[in-house]
């Protein structure tokens, strides 16, 4: 924190301001979509490594937009934890997820067909603030779990899930959402983020179904609706 | 030992989902109100980049696709450093960026603009920053471009610039433009940003000190990412 001179009071820098990634988003992140090879190693297509553990999955869907046609050009992120329940992360000494596991990806959508895909592993379960999962204001601190936080009564887990971050053309700040799993009803019944949101109705459109198996693994279909009839909910992070 | 916490990012930096004059926007913008969410571990850890993911000519677009020459075009530097909201370097996080030619022409199989393609030109680079968050590149400068937006739209010159900081709610796209450039205050998409503050913030300035005299014009552009909290009244009386 910077403090300004003439009285004595903290100064902040303010957050540059997002612009929408545009229509040639690919370039810069996918350059091999946008058809030409330029980096050795293009980042963000193996989300998991060779060593992870836990269930393969595949995931797949469209983003539609409000019109409901598909979004052709869009660029989704993943973040995910490990099958264990545990992010990659920058500080306390490296990771203690499995080597080759990055927890992070980023896919594009077929340009014909708006369809993107990625494999993954199902993440594991990782735990919640405090308040959120007891509900008992004033009397449980909103505490953050550590990293190795475990569940207890005042930090239940967070259903297993996938954070995404969408953009595009015509999208000027990055949309945030989380995917859930249909075969982890139990699971999502309690998930404090699914039950902070109001509308009940509302809940089942961060919900992947699980859509048939291929190559030994489920696919999970879901699919994003940028604006209009069962809106996808989106997060203020 | 817990992980940061941030700043609530504040909207009203950043443009609102619909903004009718850009076009594309009304279309792909939700109409319902955003969910706010707590900061979980799943939104305050992030991925981890390392210099064994990149080569160290990335970040240099004048070579890393030079095919029998340089590229053609005002040779600059843009440099400059990512901070967080407290002023505090973002060390080790992964800058990318992709940019149009020097006549406004991307390598992109979508761009069709009549302005040709540089052989010894792909646009697109990336670094991570140093330990005080410091970054730089080499390029030239990119042109201005039309685009189906109005009939006589033209994009200002101006630099996609992808960030990630520590934690995945840090993650931000914006977009560098060159100070002194009049299309600015007529591009819709540069106007979506409600505050002439946060676009001067986007305006990159020009660094003669930084110019290597004879070869290359630099360019200052600084990043700010969500600052982290401290939470002095837990259990981390250590703060940040």
């Amino acid at each position: 924190m910077v403090v300004d001179a003439r009285n004595n009071a903290p100064h902040y820098l303010r957050e540059s301001a997002s612009q929408t990634a545009g229509p040639y988003v690919h370039i810069g992140l996918a350059p091999g979509a946008a058809g030409f090879k330029i980096f050795d190693n293009e980042l963000g297509w193996d989300i998991a490594g060779p060593n992870a553990k836990g269930q393969r999955i595949r995931v797949e869907g469209c983003v539609i937009d409000g019109t409901g046609s598909p979004v052709k050009d869009v660029l989704i992120e993943v973040w995910q934890a490990n099958a264990d329940g545990t992010y990659v992360r920058h500080e306390e000494g490296g990771a203690r997820v499995e080597e080759g596991f990055r927890g992070w990806g980023r896919v594009i959508t077929d340009f014909e067909t708006g369809e993107w895909g990625f494999d993954t592993i199902k993440p594991g379960k990782v735990n919640a603030r405090a308040k959120m999962a007891s509900g008992v204001a004033g009397k449980v601190r909103d505490t953050h779990p550590d990293w190795q936080g475990r569940a207890d009564e005042n930090h239940a887990p967070m259903a297993p899930h996938l954070n995404l971050w969408i953009v595009a053309r015509g999208i000027n700040i990055g949309l945030n959402t989380r995917m859930y799993f249909d075969d982890e009803a139990e699971a999502n019944a309690t998930d404090p983020v699914l039950n902070l949101i109001e509308w009940e109705n509302r809940r089942a459109t961060l919900i992947a179904k699980h859509s048939g198996d291929r190559d030994g693994m489920p696919v999970y279909r879901f699919d994003i609706r940028l604006q209009g009839d069962n809106e996808t909910v989106f997060f203020d992070v | 030992m817990h992980p940061a916490e941030y700043y609530q990012r504040d909207r009203r930096i950043h443009p609102p989902a619909l903004t009718p004059d850009y076009k594309t926007s009304v279309a792909r913008s939700p109409r319902l109100a955003l969910i706010s969410l707590q900061g979980s571990v799943s939104e305050t850890t992030g991925p981890v980049f390392g210099h064994g993911d990149l080569n160290p000519i990335d970040n240099d677009l004048i070579k890393n696709y030079a095919k029998d020459g340089d590229p053609v075009g005002e040779r600059i530097i843009v440099h400059g450093r990512v901070l967080d909201e407290n002023a505090r370097p973002v060390p080790n996080t992964l800058v990318e960026i992709w940019q149009a030619n020097a006549g406004g022409r991307y390598r992109h199989k979508k761009d069709t603009y009549l302005a040709p393609i540089d052989p010894n030109f792909g646009g697109c680079g990336r670094t991570i920053t140093d330990a005080d968050g410091h970054y730089f590149f080499r390029t030239v400068k990119p042109g201005a471009y039309p685009w189906r937006n109005w009939v006589n739209n033209w994009r200002p010159a101006h630099i996609h610039v992808s960030v990630f900081g520590h934690a995945f709610c840090q993650r931000l796209i914006t977009q560098l433009y060159f100070e002194g450039d009049p299309l600015i205050p007529h591009c819709p998409i540069v106007q979506t940003i409600p505050d002439p503050d946060a676009i001067d913030r986007l305006t990159a300035k020009l660094d003669l000190n930084a110019t290597v005299p004879l070869d290359s014009i630099a360019y200052r552009f600084d990043i700010v990412l969500r600052g982290r909290r401290s939470t002095m009244f837990e259990n981390r009386m250590e703060g940040n």
